[in-house]
């Protein structure tokens, strides 16, 4: 397991070489995006309409900040669960989004996407949103304000600590329960 | 009879809303050191430092724990000799909107089909018991989201009995795998009616983590399933290892002859947990 330091936008030769289990610190330019605001983006898709950020290299990163206090840029910023995002997330790596960053399991068919588009899926700690925010050096809401939490922001990072969960070869890192499910 | 004003509520109400999303109970963060000396897998340790020092964190630089602050749900326990001077739910609930508000924490409640955002994260759950004496107790608990989707309910039937629960509890948790953020706690209420057995769960939440229920009977059943959850291997962010739950809780009482209600309330490693006696 290897540990690497990348800058968005995220190139398919970044990503071919990651594997699961490997640690990445990630440097740039990230997006926030959760349930609501994915809606809104597929919506915007649908009508043929300009998106807030273009998807070409992008990262989206599943999290809902809380608010943040005065001389901070962000709140707590942690994870939250990527499997709400499946319905969505293969038609944003079709459009040329290459990561995404969450917790928890995904799908069959966004684990293909990954594959297809050459894309990686991140897991960051869940519930170390003090301990991220600490890598987040400015925010800002550049759509969807009235969204709250959900608003999309355009997120600066400074080795943000992530693990390569789902890779761009089919590899998953989660520990497979023992039991027959 | 003992009057308590609206104003003590408030003040007390707002305290503990704001101190919990930043202050990880003792009994949680000394089960995960626990954790941290018991598991030997490098990413099991990893996890759990990295916990640990987002709890002093938060305690030091006034971060919430989490960014999902949560719902806010509240148990309370009225003596049966108090009166309160106002409408209780309505205290709790304005104290729980203002608590969020000035500790700068995340609004969390929404419309269910338009998703709209109440803006304030009202309305609070609130739960209450009568119970003996003068006192007013009220528990406060920040539920996140993440891990109330794991949560599960069931009427089994009486012949599944033991066996039934233990396989719906120990199935469930395998399915949740990684997405509630183990280690988790694990609420299981058994019996009452379909409404009750969740709320049972809940309940038995609260209960601090390696305290075991006062029936030894339900007490042993309590440690037989926390010893088959971790049997699973899942581990801290399912990224495996030998902690997957840090306790499961066991809240039962009678149910119909002809059902067994069963409710599993998933709660994540942090469990904020906080209550004010008035």
């Amino acid at each position: 397991m290897a540990t690497y330091t990348l800058t968005t936008p995220l190139r398919d030769e970044d990503l071919l070489k990651l594997k699961v289990g490997d640690v990445v610190k990630l440097n740039g330019t990230i997006y926030t995006a959760r349930d609501a605001a994915h809606k809104r983006l597929c919506d915007q898709l649908d009508n043929n309409e300009k998106l807030p950020f273009e998807l070409q290299g992008a990262v989206i990163y599943y999290v809902g900040p809380s608010p943040a206090p005065e001389g901070r840029p962000i709140g707590a910023a942690g994870p939250t669960t990527s499997y709400r995002m499946d319905s969505y997330a293969p038609r944003l790596h079709s459009l040329g989004v290459k990561a995404s960053i969450g917790k928890g399991k995904r799908s069959a068919a966004v684990r293909e996407a990954l594959q297809k588009h050459v894309g990686v899926y991140f897991g960051a700690t869940g519930g170390a949103g003090a301990l991220l925010s600490q890598c987040i050096t400015a925010a800002e809401v550049i759509a969807f304000d009235d969204l709250g939490p959900e608003a999309v922001r355009k997120l600066t990072v400074k080795d943000f600590p992530l693990l390569v969960v789902n890779d761009a070869h089919g590899n998953e890192q989660y520990a497979k329960p023992n039991y027959d499910l | 009879m003992k009057s308590i004003k609206a104003k003590d509520i408030h003040d007390g109400v707002v305290g503990i809303v704001m101190q919990a999303a930043r202050y990880l109970p003792d009994d949680v963060r000394s089960a995960l050191k626990t954790s941290l000396e018991n598991e030997t897998s490098d990413s099991a340790r990893e996890i759990l430092g990295q916990l640990l020092e987002n709890a002093d964190l938060a305690a030091t630089s006034g971060l919430p724990l989490c960014q999902d602050t949560g719902v806010g749900v509240f148990f309370v326990e009225l003596g049966a000799d108090v009166h309160v001077e106002g409408n209780l739910v309505e205290i709790i609930n304005g104290a729980m909107v203002e608590g969020y508000e000035k500790g700068l924490l995340r609004k969390s409640l929404c419309h269910p089909l338009t998703r709209k955002n109440t803006g304030d994260n009202s309305p609070a759950v609130v739960h209450v018991d009568i119970v003996p004496g003068d006192k007013l107790k009220i528990k406060h608990m920040a539920k996140g989201g993440g891990s109330e989707n794991m949560s599960r309910c069931t009427m089994l039937t009486p012949a599944q009995g033991w066996a039934g629960i233990k396989e719906f509890v120990v199935r469930r948790m395998a399915e949740a795998g990684p997405n509630p953020c183990p280690p988790t706690i694990v609420g299981v209420g058994i019996g009452g009616t379909f409404d009750v057995a969740p709320a049972l769960a809940k309940k038995a939440l609260f209960r601090p983590v390696g305290e075991r229920n006062a029936d030894p009977e339900i007490a042993a059943m309590e440690e037989e399933l926390l010893a088959a959850i971790n049997e699973l291997g899942i581990g801290p962010m399912g990224l495996g290892g030998r902690t997957t739950s840090l306790d499961v809780k066991i809240e039962m009482r009678p149910c119909h002859i002809a059902s067994l209600p069963l409710a599993v309330n998933v709660q994540c490693h942090s469990s904020r947990i906080k209550e004010v006696v008035l």
